[in-house]
């Protein structure tokens, strides 16, 4: 069975990679043996810190670098044997500013298109450019061009032969929040028409804020892939902030044992505690703040951001 | 095949050509016109005739192949170098164009401008100099040949290349030499016994000598020799670059 509206057959992963790893020439490894599965339609967010192998995975897919070892599928395609319907649903966006310098935004724009081997369709060039923003400029040379200009130059590069699959590598280091707000707008209306769009970012609020999926990848190996939701409640610990009417100078002997933080002067105990575990302790404590003789005005509980738990497991993996 | 992305590489890069005309068609051609003031009516007015044929026009295959050579070199080198440098490779790389459509669409528009400046310094030297020719379907042959070998070994140069200073190391201090002791304003009969040897090794005496019999039906060596040279050397080139593609040299990390 396909997908009526891209071809692609529907229920398999849109890219599938398998033991996928990378060493260079110099020994450095860059990947070590990943497996990563990604849905159609799906926003994949796959997040690291520098040097944790992200552009390596994204250009291996793309076919800019060689894998050491492992295969890639893009849309059933084996991407080094059927490179070209592997390349042909791919739009990539890469993470620095190669942009020509005296080419017209239109004609870079239709370049990448007739590099992919579509037919001329200004209408649809037209659309690209106007979505971005970038109509008024389409006869300027891209050399006149802002950085965040040529930005938008280069997604509309990608987005020029009608992708499937569009690849944003680190898309809004160095971005002005308002072409970021236009390029998650643009992210969600892809998404829409059945794109599938696979961003890389440090920034967690960027994660958090768009993924359907995030991936965490450290030093070259995939630590762990879930759904955001799901790896929010799954590692996350929560906060429970309970605020007193009495301040207090120290925490009571008998609450000890929470491994309480006295916070605002004293006028808030904060506890943490696992979502997960069966046993959060909360009614325990409550009881024992009550015995304690400490009257509660307010409660308030805060999940742990994304940035917390990576942060966690990057430290873990060191 | 994949022609719409040949055609989009063949298109950027005769765009490119059209963006620095002074540098790639006036240039060559105010050279030229300089080396027939000087060679052809200056210093050739003192010189007889060479196997029959004036020194002025003797020279002008020379002069051709002189332009034709270098422009060829340098102008595949620059295509290939350039988004190398600039980082705009990418959009070659991870795009469903296969090597042999990447080296077509790239020295296809090499070759081109250099066949167009061909038939320029052509041009120009029919206001210096009578000009007769006596194989014209040849003489294209000659000069296609040429133009597709040279920008396939300028092709080469561009992705071997790591600074600007290699993109013009060869085409400065291997083939201009090269060009100037092929007999391009002499003929190697010219030459003492020893020297005459000693340019049976230069590639390009051949390249010339072909060309040259081309129009005037006088060669140092035999045309089917220079053929099967120059065949041999767009052979050779072509092996590079599959090679090149193959394993990735320098294009794919």
């Amino acid at each position: 069975m396909t997908d009526a509206g891209s071809g692609l057959p529907t229920g398999e992963p849109v890219i599938s990679i398998r033991g996928v790893s990378k060493t260079y020439g110099d020994g450095f490894t860059a990947l070590s043996d990943v497996d990563l599965d990604i849905e159609q339609g799906e926003i994949f967010a796959l997040l690291g810190p520098n040097g944790a192998g992200k552009t390596t995975l994204i250009n291996i897919v793309c076919g800019i670098v060689g894998a050491s070892a492992g295969r890639v599928l893009v849309g059933g395609n084996d991407n080094v044997a059927k490179y070209r319907q592997a390349r042909e649903l791919i739009g990539l966006v890469p993470q620095e500013l190669h942009t020509d310098a005296f080419e017209t935004v239109w004609n870079t724009v239709s370049f990448t298109r007739g590099l992919f081997g579509k037919k001329t369709n200004p209408a649809h060039i037209e659309q690209v450019l106007k979505a971005l923003s970038l109509w008024d400029k389409k006869d300027g040379e891209i050399m006149t061009l802002s950085g965040g200009m040529k930005r938008r130059v280069m997604i509309a590069k990608a987005l020029s032969h009608e992708p499937r699959i569009l690849f944003l590598d680190e898309p809004t280091a160095g971005v002005d929040v308002e072409l970021r707000k236009d390029m998650w707008n643009l992210v969600r209306e892809l998404r829409g028409t059945g794109v599938t769009v696979i961003l890389t970012t440090h920034y967690i609020e960027e994660a958090e804020a768009i993924a359907d999926r995030v991936g965490i990848i450290n030093k070259g190996r995939l630590i762990l892939v879930d759904e955001k939701a799901a790896l929010m409640a799954k590692l996350g610990r929560k906060d429970l902030m309970l605020q007193l009417e009495k301040p207090l100078t120290a925490i009571p002997e008998s609450l000890a044992a929470y491994g309480l933080e006295l916070r605002n002067g004293g006028r808030e105990l904060v506890y943490t505690f696992d979502v997960v575990s069966k046993r959060t302790g909360v009614t325990r404590l409550l009881n024992d703040v009550k015995k304690a003789g400490l009257t509660v005005c307010d409660i308030e509980t805060k999940q742990s951001s994304l940035e917390d738990i990576f942060v966690g497991l990057v430290k873990e993996t060191a | 095949m994949n022609w719409r992305g040949v055609y989009a590489i063949y298109r950027f890069e005769m765009a490119r050509t059209g963006r620095t005309l002074l540098q790639s068609i006036v240039s060559p051609v105010i050279s030229t016109t300089l080396y027939f003031v000087v060679f052809g009516s200056a210093i050739g007015s003192r010189i007889t005739d060479v196997g029959g044929v004036s020194y002025g026009a003797f020279i002008v295959p020379g002069l051709i192949m002189l332009s034709l050579l270098t422009q060829s070199l340098s102008n595949a080198a620059f295509g290939i170098y350039f988004p190398r440098f600039i980082g705009t490779i990418y959009e070659i790389l991870s795009a469903p164009v296969s090597a042999f459509e990447i080296t077509l669409g790239y020295v296809g528009a090499a070759a081109t401008k250099s066949l167009m400046l061909g038939v320029i310094i052509l041009a120009t030297a029919s206001f210096f100099v009578p000009l007769e020719i006596a194989h014209p379907l040849a003489m294209l042959f000659f000069m296609v040949l040429t133009c597709f070998g040279f920008s396939l070994f300028g092709f080469i140069i561009g992705i071997w290349a790591d600074n600007f200073e290699k993109l013009q190391l060869i085409p400065l201090l291997v083939i201009t030499p090269l060009v100037f002791l092929g007999g391009s304003f002499y003929s190697i009969d010219m030459l003492p016994d020893v020297w005459r040897t000693v340019s049976l090794f230069n590639p390009v005496l051949y390249l010339v000598s072909g060309f040259r019999w081309s129009f005037y039906e006088i060669a140092d060596v035999s045309p089917l020799v220079s053929l099967t040279a120059i065949t041999f050397f767009l052979g050779a080139c072509l092996m590079i670059v599959w090679l090149i593609f193959k394993t990735g040299y320098r294009i794919r990390a």
